[in-house]
Parts: structure tokens; C-alpha cells; sequence
């Protein structure tokens, strides 16, 4: 991108991937594993086959302005039909591919969907389900056959028959898609992206190709990115994460993205791959700890002593190597010794090896995660950002990492307070509109053109934008008191044991929680212990494991107390739910952040209980088992008091 | 479902097999025909493995006849039978324990394999192209049973759900067109029961595969084959649709059993 006058007209996807087709035809664009093997895709043959679906869409009569949906895993092809729909100006519409018949019904509904592409038979049999309520749908593009050959409907088309239409088309016509690559304009739509909405029915978010570039530029030129990089594409397409990341930013700096085997072979993916540049929600830098964590408990006592001594001088002075900041000599020797016999292997195991930058986002992470992960080397960082704002808001720099704030306002942003203490940006990178929900948009936009994100927060005297939790979850006790709930989840949540947590206080008298236990790292600790349990529901009754959650809890607590704000926060009473909180059931969304009204609603029972002073409550809850059936869990649980702190400044626990 | 069946596969006429005093299976017949999936069923001890031995050639029956496409089988051994076509899974799996998925596989594959042992420990010229053509056939069936990411685990170390589905990938290495499952749902929770059953379905649908089972779970059997013969005490006591089967009052009796 040295030329000036080029890079002027790449000013959408389409014409980035062509210019790319280009000037490194030869480099690797995608790399997809199957059978066994890695499968390259560079940029001339990626070109070649997204020309020819979107030509073959254009056979089935997609037209400027119609919506593809776009329903699987991160397969190469679907990659391909999200810029092939941008081509001839479509919109892609991202579905998650997990979500059950009704959820995609809405979307589709919403969209006014006519075209599809979808993975596989799952999805298809989904579509299927429900056509009756989507009768607009025209054709459905399925991109495995497999199993697929006793379908008759004549709507049903396979990937492959319709690139070959689409071949011949751009034979007979190959001016045609230059042409219609050469109406799109910067501010077209290039994609919409559901909003999972913790609260109502989901919003389709448009966002155009200048909006998508300008964080991909940004982002790109401020971790100084370049075609080089490899990049695990793993999380779902219809997540803005990914499509920043493995759509956005690979078409704008142009480097490779790879596309795991299947949803359960991504570690050994990763591992294979070496990825330079990475992204991944908490959850999954956590298991990955808690998985090494569970593992370094079983080794022998010699590799214990090494990984815990190490690890230590890791604590003391990886992250300041890893910042630039002057370390005493003996502290370097000892962590180059570390790094030969623990961090370096470490690393090799957890696929992290040849990371440059790694980021996280979606939710808060643990200052022990964080801080683990530095120390090893390895350059962890937050963003910040929402589906509105091309998940690009705030960034940190390379070497100034605060574990508490997720950076500073990311280039062409703009980041301001409202009086309320609502983040307000604002920048290229706004959506432009919700789709079809003109009174939604406004509401989200104020006056002067700022998006209102909804989240509370406050700069530090570095100018770091900290976070503190969604603007209208932030209630207050009946004291007066401050409570914000996602603040003390967060803390409950960094302990490896703890799952999910769901804080409640808001006008009562003291704060109360539920807790989800992990089944992996308590079930590994009940084992160790030589505990016997039937399941998660007995695990998570037993007297031991509430000990365990309490001590826990009662950390939080002093933690809670030196906080200023937060001291009149700490956790009464507690209990341990019978059952996982699951986005099947409604209580998490799909990307795991729980859904507060519906659980205060669903369990209403047991949060009185906890307020009301009993020691127990039974409680029956519907469950839906993945394949579809309904059935019931019931259980008794118990409640315990934990021990509160006095607050720093010697005023008594309320 | 749109599902044509061909001409008979294998037709048992008139088996007895003895083992000594002891009659494992008395005069029975019944055929399999292409494409279809074929069930026996019965009470333990009914002479169900008995059954499926005769056909894979490990028992050679004392009398009756065995027409196997179309052509009268004489005695012969089990590799003989396998190099016709026929695979087989075992009741209790027969894996190799210390070795990974991939390599239990791979000893699908062992009588297509045809140069020589020394060649291979060169892994030179031919049998490094053959080994490539096998593993990519190896690969293939890896992908169809969804089983890449336990591709190196060793087989001792996977639960016993997925041990029965790596059985399955190496009888499928064989690319067998008469495919014999012993119990291939045994032991299983629903959900891996489920699995199982559409793994056979899509083996069945995808490959044109002609499959003979022996199962216990009814439910399965009814939902899953074309055509059920019902064995007790070596003796055929029914044979027909999984619904003419159901209602069949001699094998009410058999299962349920009856106060004469």
C-alpha cells in the first residue's frame, strides 16, 4: 500500500482483497485444516473463489442491497461468501452458528433474509425447521455435502455447484463483478452483526465498509501489524471480535488467517500453528491456565518446585522485562533461566510461542490472569469496545499496561464522560444505523453524535479508561452505597473454582450472591481430596466445596473492604446453584454474560431466600438438554453467612 | 427417504453350527440384500455372534449353504472374507490399547497395502506414495466420525463411547461394502447412542454401505434398520419389517418370556 493513488479507491472490502489478489498473489491468505493436513488459500485463489460465488449468487438473482445470511463455523468458504455478498453489494448477515431454530427465525425474520449460506446439514436441517415462519427464504447454500444427498428440496444448493455456476457466469461476463466492485462505495453497509443483547430482542447493527476499515487501519498501524502475522480464526463469525480481527484486519494489512480442524481440535490448532497475533475473551485465557494449573497439581513434586520457584521470579519481574523497564541483573539471569526450563516450554504448549500481541475483550479478566500471562512473556492486552463501535474503542500501548483499565482511547477516537459517568465515543468507526429500528439508533446516538455505550467508567490520572460496569446495572444499596454487581462477579469469577456469579443488592440491605462452581477445577480438587460425587449438582452441595467457595468469597471481601468505593459491598450470604447457568435456558447470552433480570426473575425463590435468613430452599428449575428436550432439576440448597471486614478507615461493616 | 435397495448380498440357507453337543444355531436361513441395513436380534445367548461369525467366515457351520454374491462359499478364513468386502466391529472392543486412533485405523487399511515389509522400512519411492494414498483414505474417515481431535490419542486412554467409534473408522479403512457390527451400541449413554445411530445411518446413506448389526437397545433397532431377523435359542423365530417384527407374538414371548 506505497501507492498513494491506489490506496485512495481501497476504500472498500472487495477492492482490498483484489488489490491484494494483486500485489501478493502468492502470499498465504487462508490456511484451513482438513484432513489432517493444512490447506493454504493465497490471496490469487482466494480472489479466484470469491469471484466465483459471487458470481454464482448473482445467477440465483442476488441483487444490490439483498442480505446473505451467513450461518457456521469459521470456515474458509464462508469467509469467501461474506466478501463475495460484499462484491456485488449485498449485505452479509452473521448468525451464531450454535443458536437454536427460534433465535435464528428472529434474525432471519428481521433481516428479511432471501439468501443463506450455511455450513452444513445441522444448519440446514435448521433452516428447514423453520421455513414455515420464514417463507421469503428463496435458496440455501450449503457448503459441506455431507449427508446431504437425499434432500430434494429444489431451494437447496451446494457451495460447490454454485461456484462453478458463478464461473461460468464470469466467463461469459468478466466485466460484470469488476463493475459492480466499482459501484460500492466506503459508506455502504458491508456488514450487519446482531447485537446479542443482554436485555429484548437482538438489533442488527450496520456497519460500513469505511467505518470496519478506519479500526482496521487504526488497529493495524497502532500494533504496527503486518502481512506476516498468522492468526487463529476460532471465535464465532457473527461475533465483532472476529470479524475485526480475521475479516477486517487480515484484508487490510493482508496477512494470513487460519481456520481450525473443529470446534474441539483448536488447542492442537493452535499449537500447530504458532499464531503471531491472537484474540481471545477471558474465559478462554482462563481455561487455558486452569487447564495448566490442573495439570502442574498432578506433576511430580520436583516439577512442582521448579514451576512454582519460577514462577515466582516470573511474578517479581516478567512484566517489567516484557515492558522495558530496568531489572536488576541477578532478576534477569534468573528469569532467562525461567524462561529455558518453564515459560519457553510453557508457552510452546499453549500454542503462544511466537506471539507478538495478543489481546482480550468482552469482559473483564482477572489481574492474576493478566498479570500470569505477562510474566511469561507473553504481550497480553486489552480493548475495549462494542459491536457499534467495531469492537474499537480504547486500546492499550505496548508498555503501558495497567491491569485495571483497558488503555487508552484507540487513533480517530474520541472518548468522553457524561455526567452520569457514561463512556460516550465517538469516531469513523460508529455504526450507522440499527437495522430497521430508526428509534434504537437515535436513542443510542445523543445530540451531538456521540454513541452511548452504556457502560460506566472514569479516566485515571494517566488518562487509562477504566471500566466499572454497565451504567444502568449500577444501583445502589439501601445505605446509599454504590453496588455494582459486575464488578464484584468479576472478583468472584478470577477464582479458578468459581465459574459464574451473579451479585445481587440493589436497593437491600447488603449484597448476596449466586455462585457456579467449575465441574473441571472443583471436580479435579474433589478428587484430589478423595471426594466421591454423582455429578455437578452433588458436587456442588457438598459441605467441603462450600468451605472451599467461602474462603473464596471472604477474600473477595477483604479485597472489597480497601476499596473506598466498594466496602459496603461485600458478600453476606451465598449459595451455590444446583445447576450451570447455560444460554440454552436463557440465563447467559451466547457469548456467556448473564442475563440479570431473567435470572432475578427465574430464581426469585432463592434470592428471597437469601435475604429472608433461611438456611436452606428447595428449588425446581426447567432445564433444556441440548438435543431439544425439556426436563427438570430440583434440589435443595443451602445458604451460609460469610465473614465481612471492617472497611479501611475503621467504619464498622454494615 | 429415497432409498433403493439392490439384489441379495449374502444368502444364508439352512446354517447349523455346532460346537461339539452343543447347538449354537439350528437350520437357519435368511438373506441380506444391497444397501440395506439388517438387524438380529434376541435374548443373550441367542447365537447373535454365532450368526455374524458364519457370515465373516471365523465358524464355518456343519451345514448349510452360504451364497455370497451370487456364488457359493466354500470354507474359508477370515481374511479371505475381508479381502471380499466384509468388516466387522467386535461386541468387546478388539483395538489396539498402546497405539493412537490414527494408527488403529490405519491397520484397516493393512490388506490393501501391497508393497513390502522392507520397502516400508525404507519409506521410499511406492510405499511412501502408498502410505500417503492410505492415510488420506484414513483421513477421510476421520473427518466422516467426527473424530480429529483424539487423531493421536492413544486408544486406551478414550472413553469407552469413543473406543466403539474408532472401531467403527477402521472397520470403515477397510471401505467394506458389507459392513458387520456387533453391539455397536452397547454401554453407550443416549447421546452417544444417538451419535452412533447416525453414523451408521449416514455410512449406510453416504456409502451405499450394506450393514448387519446385532443390537439389544429395541429402540435403536426398530428406528434404525430396514429388516429384523430374531434369534432364540439358535433357532430364527422371526424375521420381517421392524414393525411386523414388534408385533410378532413368538417374539413377544422371547422377550418378555411367557407361563405355558
Amino acid at each position: 500500500m506505497s501507492d498513494t493513488s491506489g490506496q485512495a479507491a481501497l476504500d472498500t472490502f472487495p477492492r482490498l482483497l483484489m488489490h491484494h489478489a494483486a500485489v501478493r498473489p502468492n502470499r498465504p491468505a487462508m490456511r484451513e485444516k482438513e484432513y489432517g493436513i493444512w490447506q493454504t488459500y493465497n490471496w490469487a485463489e482466494v480472489a479466484e473463489n470469491v469471484r466465483a460465488i459471487a458470481c454464482g449468487l448473482a445467477e440465483l438473482g442476488f441483487r444490490r442491497g439483498d442480505r446473505l445470511a451467513i450461518i457456521g463455523d469459521n470456515r474458509p468458504r464462508l469467509y469467501w461468501s461474506v466478501a463475495a455478498c460484499q462484491c456485488l453489494g449485498g449485505i452479509p448477515v452473521m448468525l451464531y452458528q450454535d443458536a437454536v431454530a427460534e433465535e435464528m427465525a428472529y434474525v432471519l425474520q428481521d433481516a428479511e433474509i432471501k439468501f443463506a449460506v450455511v455450513e452444513d446439514q445441522e444448519q440446514v436441517d435448521k433452516m428447514l425447521e423453520i421455513l414455515p415462519d420464514v417463507p421469503f427464504v428463496e435458496h440455501i447454500v450449503y457448503d459441506d455435502p455431507r449427508g446431504m444427498r437425499h434432500y430434494t428440496q429444489t431451494m437447496l444448493k451446494g457451495l460447490d455447484e454454485l461456484q462453478e455456476m458463478g464461473r461460468i457466469h464470469d466467463r461469459n461476463q468478466s466485466d460484470f463483478l469488476n463493475a459492480e466492485i466499482a459501484k460500492g462505495a466506503s459508506d455502504d453497509i458491508s456488514i450487519m452483526l446482531y447485537t446479542s443483547g443482554t436485555t429484548g430482542k437482538p438489533k442488527g447493527v450496520c456497519q460500513t465498509h469505511g467505518a470496519f476499515i478506519a479500526a482496521a487501519k487504526g488497529a493495524t498501524e497502532f500494533d504496527k501489524l503486518s502481512e506476516n502475522e498468522d492468526i487463529l480464526s476460532y471465535l464465532p463469525m457473527a461475533w465483532v471480535g472476529d470479524h475485526l480481527f480475521s475479516f477486517a484486519q487480515a484484508m487490510y494489512a493482508g496477512f494470513t488467517i487460519n481456520c481450525p480442524e473443529s470446534g474441539e481440535t483448536v488447542m492442537t490448532d493452535l499449537r500447530e500453528i504458532g499464531p503471531t497475533y491472537y484474540f481471545a475473551p477471558p474465559r478462554v485465557f482462563e481455561n487455558l491456565l486452569t487447564t495448566v494449573m490442573i495439570r502442574m497439581e498432578d506433576a511430580g513434586a520436583i516439577k512442582r518446585k521448579i514451576f512454582s520457584y519460577f514462577m515466582g521470579v516470573a511474578r517479581r519481574c516478567g512484566a517489567d522485562i516484557l515492558d522495558g523497564k530496568p531489572v536488576s541483573g541477578s532478576d534477569r539471569l534468573q528469569y532467562w533461566l525461567g524462561n529455558l526450563l518453564v515459560y519457553g516450554p510453557l508457552k510452546n504448549v499453549l500454542g503462544m510461542s511466537r506471539i507478538r500481541v495478543a489481546y482480550t475483550a468482552g469482559a473483564a479478566i482477572g489481574p492474576d490472569l493478566f498479570r500470569f500471562y505477562r510474566s511469561i512473556g507473553i504481550n497480553l492486552k486489552q480493548l475495549y469496545g462494542q459491536t457499534e463501535t467495531c469492537a474499537y474503542v480504547c486500546l492499550q500501548p505496548d508498555g503501558e499496561i495497567k491491569l485495571d483499565s483497558v488503555g487508552k482511547p484507540a487513533p480517530f477516537v474520541e472518548v468522553k464522560l457524561a455526567d452520569n459517568g457514561e463512556i460516550l465515543v465517538k469516531g469513523p468507526m460508529l455504526l450507522k444505523a440499527y437495522y430497521k429500528r430508526p428509534d434504537a439508533t437515535a436513542e443510542s446516538l445523543n445530540e451531538d453524535g456521540y454513541f452511548m455505550t452504556g457502560d460506566a467508567g472514569f479516566f485515571d490520572e494517566d488518562g487509562h479508561l477504566k471500566i466499572i460496569d454497565r451504567a444502568k446495572d449500577v444501583g445502589k444499596l439501601n445505605d446509599g452505597s454504590m453496588f455494582a454487581p459486575n464488578f464484584i462477579e468479576n472478583k468472584l469469577k478470577f477464582f479458578q473454582h468459581v465459574k459464574e456469579a451473579v451479585a445481587f443488592g440493589n436497593e437491600r440491605d447488603f449484597v448476596t450472591a449466586f455462585i457456579n462452581i467449575d465441574l473441571e477445577a472443583v471436580g479435579n480438587w474433589a478428587e484430589r481430596k478423595g471426594l466421591a460425587y454423582a455429578g455437578y449438582t452433588d458436587l456442588a452441595q457438598q459441605d467441603a466445596v462450600y468451605s472451599l467457595i467461602r474462603e473464596g468469597i471472604e477474600q473477595v471481601n477483604a479485597d472489597l473492604a480497601n476499596d473506598p468505593m466498594m466496602s459496603t459491598s461485600q458478600i453476606k450470604r451465598f449459595l451455590i446453584l444446583h445447576k450451570e447457568l447455560d444460554a440454552d435456558d436463557g440465563e447467559l447470552t451466547r457469548t456467556r454474560k448473564v442475563r440479570r433480570k431473567f435470572i432475578m426473575e427465574r430464581y426469585g425463590v432463592l434470592i428471597d431466600a437469601l435475604y429472608e435468613g433461611k438456611q436452606s430452599q428447595y428449588i425446581e428449575t426447567e432445564v433444556k438438554y441440548e438435543d431439544g428436550r425439556a426436563g427438570k432439576i430440583a434440589a435443595t440448597l443451602r445458604i451460609e453467612d460469610v465473614k465481612t471486614f471492617a472497611p479501611q478507615g475503621g467504619k464498622q461493616a454494615a | 427417504m429415497a432409498r433403493q435397495f439392490g439384489d441379495v448380498v449374502i444368502d444364508l440357507q439352512n446354517i447349523s453350527l455346532r460346537f461339539g453337543g452343543v447347538k449354537a444355531l439350528t437350520d437357519i436361513s435368511f438373506n441380506v440384500v444391497e444397501h440395506e441395513i439388517r438387524a438380529i436380534i434376541g435374548p443373550n445367548g441367542a447365537g447373535k455372534s454365532s450368526m455374524l461369525n458364519v457370515i465373516n467366515g471365523v465358524y464355518h457351520p456343519q451345514e448349510g449353504n452360504i451364497i455370497f454374491r451370487g456364488q457359493q462359499r466354500q470354507k474359508m478364513e477370515p481374511y479371505e472374507a475381508a479381502s471380499q468386502g466384509i468388516a466387522r466391529t467386535f461386541q468387546n472392543i478388539a483395538l489396539f490399547k498402546g497405539m493412537s486412533v490414527l494408527d488403529n485405523i490405519m491397520t484397516g487399511r493393512n490388506l490393501m497395502m501391497k508393497t513390502s515389509f522392507l520397502h516400508h522400512m525404507l519409506y521410499w519411492g511406492k510405499a511412501q506414495r502408498e502410505e500417503i494414498e492410505h492415510r488420506k483414505k484414513v483421513e477421510e474417515v476421520i473427518d466422516f466420525l467426527e473424530i480429529q481431535s483424539i487423531r493421536k490419542t492413544p486408544v486406551g486412554r478414550l472413553p469407552y463411547g469413543l473406543q466403539k467409534r474408532v472401531e467403527l473408522a477402521r472397520a470403515l479403512a477397510a471401505e467394506p461394502t458389507l459392513l458387520l457390527l456387533d453391539e455397536p451400541m452397547a454401554g453407550m449413554n443416549v447421546e452417544e447412542k444417538q451419535d452412533m445411530c447416525r453414523f451408521i445411518l449416514d455410512v449406510n446413506d453416504q456409502f451405499g454401505t450394506t450393514i448387519v448389526l446385532i443390537e439389544h437397545d429395541m429402540g435403536v433397532v426398530m428406528d434404525i434398520s430396514d429388516r429384523v431377523v430374531v434369534l432364540d435359542y439358535g433357532k430364527k423365530i422371526g424375521d420381517g419389517t421392524p414393525d411386523e417384527v414388534k408385533n410378532d407374538p413368538k417374539v413377544i414371548d422371547a422377550y418378555l418370556g411367557t407361563s405355558h
